[in-house]
């Protein structure tokens, strides 16, 4: 099968037309969208755009040492979208750097073993298929972890009397705080759990969707996304684990006791 | 039968403090809000980080895990915390209720659901759910603060009857009353330390 179909920017012109449609909308009815509308898809246009260009120039290098800056970056910026997304966060260089480790580990293993074991490509951290696959990855293991730790910093904190009264009965700072940390576990493995029961059935998935366009065998697509899929949620499962026992750890003390002095005040 | 010794504990908002509670006394702590009364008691069972000595009998806190250390040294909060949805699941599995929760006025309240007890029923149920654990020493936090003239009298029985059994008690209250009725020395706290080492409530 090979009926790819190139587009011209007059295709993506017209695609435009019924965007362009609802600011009308917006502006007859007074919604007051048309602003955010134009704005948020000049810049989706413009972002994807110059990641075009710059996966372009990376491809071409093949440099190992760029393949890496650029995966630097990505981390960087998911971990801050980590640490922005708590309402309340860990005290000072923790707060960032407990997310972003743990999303880094998970990633990381994941991503290098897919590369290594299935997919194989030659070299096998050439950023035509390492930076795709740990972006996805990545995004997704984000997600989990941010979902994770906001639960878990919310849920020690409002429920400070219930686990100091269990402290003081002679539990141990785990036993303690269980309820809350299964609590978050399970609400940072929730997104990736309900999209894999509705992958296929309800939605078709944005990468597939993608490489069917473009031509490849709808088998050959399906295999890869299951593939993808599978580490995502392994991946997602890992950084949750990791990140959420790693702030059990730091938010409590060897001496048995809640420590909520280190974690900060909400954000207003 | 132990004695609960404090020695220049101290943490970042009080502190140092130093005084005993002998083996079967009710020493009562008083002071305005804000005074450190609760953080004190926290300091104790080293629920907040302090430094200095703290021991019950020969027993020195960090001789032993925290939890232990817990067992030996109870605290009754002012707020109570209740993780399960029924009042039972908060006791051990096996201990001698009778005797404890009738004393309380409490009977039958092991069944009941967390949920529904009023103030003063969970400040009661605080209290046994610390004392069926037998610890050596107890620190009792404004403990008849939303009870009513029956119910803190039979909490006032309680605590002496704990003190008659060697327990040493150490008991924050507001009520001058209270405190000359139930204890024969006071500490007055003010501004995170101790005014005064011992003196009478009379």
């Amino acid at each position: 099968m090979n009926s790819y179909i190139s587009l011209t920017y007059g295709d993506l012109l017209l695609a435009s037309i019924f965007l362009v449609m609802n600011a009308v909308f917006s502006i007859l009815l007074s919604l007051r969208l048309e602003r955010q509308l134009i704005v948020s898809a000049l810049r989706m246009i413009t972002q994807l755009f110059l990641v075009g260009l710059v996966l372009k120039i990376i491809f071409t290098a093949s440099s190992p040492w760029l393949t890496l800056l650029v995966a630097a970056v990505m981390v960087t910026f998911a971990g801050r979208e980590i640490w922005a997304r708590q309402d309340r966060r860990l005290h000072g260089v923790w707060g960032i750097g407990l997310g972003g480790t743990s999303m880094l580990l998970a990633g990381t293993i994941v991503t290098v073993f897919a590369l290594t074991t299935q997919i194989q490509p030659t070299p096998w951290w050439s950023p035509q298929f390492a930076l795709p696959l740990f972006g996805m990855i990545l995004g997704n293991t984000m997600t989990g972890v941010s979902l994770g730790l906001d639960t878990l910093h919310t849920a020690l904190y409002r429920e400070r009397a219930a686990i100091e009264a269990r402290l003081l009965l002679g539990s141990t700072r785990w036993e303690a705080v269980s309820a809350a940390h299964q609590r978050a576990i399970r609400s940072g493995f929730t997104p990736i759990i309900n999209s894999m029961a509705a992958t296929g059935v309800v939605s078709l998935p944005g990468m597939m969707t993608g490489q069917i366009l473009s031509g490849v065998d709808p088998q050959e697509a399906v295999k890869y996304q299951i593939l993808i899929t599978l580490l995502i949620g392994g991946a997602t499962g890992l950084g949750v684990l990791a990140a959420t026992f790693a702030s059990v750890w730091r938010l409590t003390d060897s001496r048995e006791r809640l420590r909520l002095d280190r974690l900060a005040a909400t954000r207003t | 039968m132990s004695a609960l010794r404090i020695r220049q504990l101290t943490t970042k908002l009080i502190g140092p403090i130093s005084f005993d509670v002998a083996a079967g006394e009710c020493l009562a702590l008083m002071g305005p809000s804000g005074a450190g009364k609760s953080l004190l008691l926290r300091a104790i069972v080293d629920l907040d980080p302090s430094s200095g000595d703290v021991s019950v009998g020969v027993h020195a806190r960090y001789d032993m895990p925290a939890s232990e250390w817990r067992k030996r040294v109870g605290l009754v909060p002012a707020e109570s915390g209740w993780w399960a949805d029924r009042v039972c699941d908060h006791f051990p599995a096996k201990f001698d209720a009778m005797g404890l929760m009738e004393g309380l006025g409490l009977a039958g309240a092991l069944q009941w659901d967390v949920t529904r007890l009023s103030t003063g029923e969970r400040q009661r149920l605080a209290l046994a759910r610390a004392l069926c654990r037998k610890p050596e020493a107890l620190l009792l936090d404004e403990p008849t603060a939303s009870l009513d003239e029956r119910a803190t009298g039979l909490v006032e029985e309680l605590i002496r009857d704990c003190c008659g059994k060697g327990m040493a008690l150490l008991l924050v209250t507001h009520d001058r009353r209270q405190a000359e009725r139930m204890t024969k020395r006071l500490l007055l706290m003010s501004n995170g330390k101790i005014d005064q080492p011992s003196g009478s409530a009379a």
